[in-house]
């Protein structure tokens, strides 16, 4: 099982590191990268807005780029699965050969352009070391929702719209959401629904993830707050990691099992 | 060496297997022919282990297919659709199949009639559709399997890469390999089948040998008598 899972990731990160579009993502983090590290004024600062960037941009590609491949894969899927390949083997060789490139491509986009001006000068690597983390956390969670959907979808045009579906309902309407609830329950104790809140959003817990390392209240938001002053630093980075690492799991196990019993 | 009974499959409650009982021999060149929607793409698949019936018994070299994939170790397939990931090559696709089924060597042949050796290397998405279609014949017939499962598989191909091919599938049989092959063309089925299986509603309504098929429909040819199955269900 694991040396099938093995085979076909090796093939198909071949195929995706190959791609345009694998080449488009690591340009695109590398200019902005370089861009903020010439025009934010420090390390530190570049870090931060490069946060904000890592936040929208990560899951918005990952979801398209994983129902996408997969869609795209369907028929050779078929083709690899008329071989003595197990289906769950297969699945994993899929997801890991999809997610190491995409991991990969957001390492290099923004570890390079650090390396080229000779590492992070201003004592951060911990910094960007819990920025890139973030980055991979999010990958391995939105392609294992890019691949639920797809396999839940057979009609492309509509997981494509799930997928985007899912993207703004976690980066931008769940913003508007936390806003609207902290306006209409003022001066209501509103610390245990938001920690509920944050542990259904991933990209919520990403962030705030990222913020309770680099230590900077003042862009934790109402969420991040509340998890700080709930559970404290150490505590508080603790259960969002372990959150998140559910939020892998969980849609990486449905996927699993959906692609086990699906017929093709 | 392949036993269906009872076979049903329905996808989003339409029937399209229903009860079917059909046995597949041995060392033949067996054609599953039929209109539109028969169910010979869901017979093919379930075979393969990508559709699980609903209910009855599949079962190849008297194995229930399901338990295990080890068996499609003994199977080459060859899709209708040739659809191969962008960017890698023809070597790397053949790599992947020889990796996956854990083979130290690969049967050449078909690469070598088909004259494909420059192309191995260049990338998948740039080779022309009639290419790809020879790559994906190829495929099927690198590990010398006990079955090779053949899905319209002269579709997309020029006449004499048709020809190459058709004359290995009969070199194949030659050597006591089974044949499983769907076609539209029924000029191939008249040139490559020994057996003709007719599937008509999710049954096989007719299961013989050529002699048998064109004997019953009082018919010269194998493609005439297969238009002669077909004009008698549509008027039954």
């Amino acid at each position: 099982m694991i040396a099938h899972a093995g085979t076909v990731a090796k093939f198909q990160a071949r195929d995706v590191v190959r791609s345009r579009w694998l080449a488009a993502y690591v340009a695109f983090f590398w200019i902005v990268t370089e861009g903020l590290l010439r025009f934010a004024g420090g390390d530190a600062r570049a870090i931060l807005s490069l946060a904000s960037v890592v936040l929208y941009v990560v899951p918005l590609v990952t979801l398209v780029f994983g129902t996408v491949y997969l869609y795209n894969a369907r028929e050779f899927t078929e083709l690899l699965l008329a071989q003595p390949v197990g289906r769950r083997a297969l699945y994993v060789g899929l997801y890991a050969g999809l997610t190491g490139p995409l991991c990969l491509a957001i390492t290099v986009g923004v570890g390079v352009p650090f390396l080229l001006r000779g590492g992070v000068a201003e004592a951060q690597p911990a910094m960007l070391a819990s920025l890139v983390g973030a980055a991979i956390a999010l990958t391995l969670v939105f392609t294992a929702i890019a691949f639920c959907i797809a396999l839940l979808c057979t009609d492309r045009l509509r997981g494509l719209g799930a997928a985007i579906g899912v993207w703004m309902v976690g980066a931008i309407v769940y913003d508007g959401l936390v806003m609207a609830i902290v306006a209409a329950f003022e001066g209501h104790p509103l610390e245990r629904p938001m920690l509920v809140l944050t542990l259904a959003n991933p990209i919520d817990l990403a962030r705030i993830t990222l913020l309770l390392q680099l230590d900077v209240s003042a862009l934790m938001g109402y969420t991040g707050a509340v998890f700080q002053q709930f559970l404290g630093g150490a505590v508080g980075t603790l259960a969002a990691v372990a959150a998140l690492l559910l939020w892998i799991v969980t849609p990486a196990w449905l996927g699993m099992r959906a692609f086990a019993t699906k017929d093709f | 060496m392949i036993a269906a009974r009872g076979l049903c499959k329905s996808f989003d409650g339409t029937p399209v297997l229903r009860d079917m009982d059909l046995d597949i021999v041995r060392g033949r060149v067996t054609a599953i022919v039929g209109p539109n929607g028969a169910g010979k793409t869901t017979f093919i698949k379930s075979l393969l282990g990508l559709v699980r019936p609903d209910s009855g018994l599949l079962t190849f070299e008297g194995n229930a297919i399901g338990a295990s994939h080890a068996y499609r170790a003994r199977i080459g397939y060859m899709p209708q659709i040739a659809q191969f990931p962008e960017n890698l090559t023809g070597a790397d696709f053949f790599a992947l199949l020889r990796d996956l089924r854990g083979a130290t060597s690969i049967d050449e042949r078909l690469i070598d009639d088909f004259g494909l050796r420059e192309s191995l290397r260049r990338k998948l998405r740039v080779l022309s559709g009639g290419t790809r279609q020879k790559m994906n014949a190829v495929a099927a017939f690198l590990f010398e399997p006990a079955l090779y499962v053949l899905d319209e598989p002269t579709t997309g191909l020029d006449p004499v890469s048709a020809g190459i091919l058709k004359r290995r599938i009969i070199e194949e049989r030659g050597a006591a390999r089974t044949v499983i092959l769907t076609s539209h063309i029924l000029a191939d089925v008249d040139e490559l089948a020994d057996d003709v299986v007719f599937l008509h509603e999710g049954q096989a309504r007719f299961v013989g040998n050529v002699r048998d098929l064109k004997r019953q429909t009082g018919q010269l040819t194998t493609e005439r008598a297969i238009a002669e199955l077909m004009l008698r269900e549509r008027a039954a």
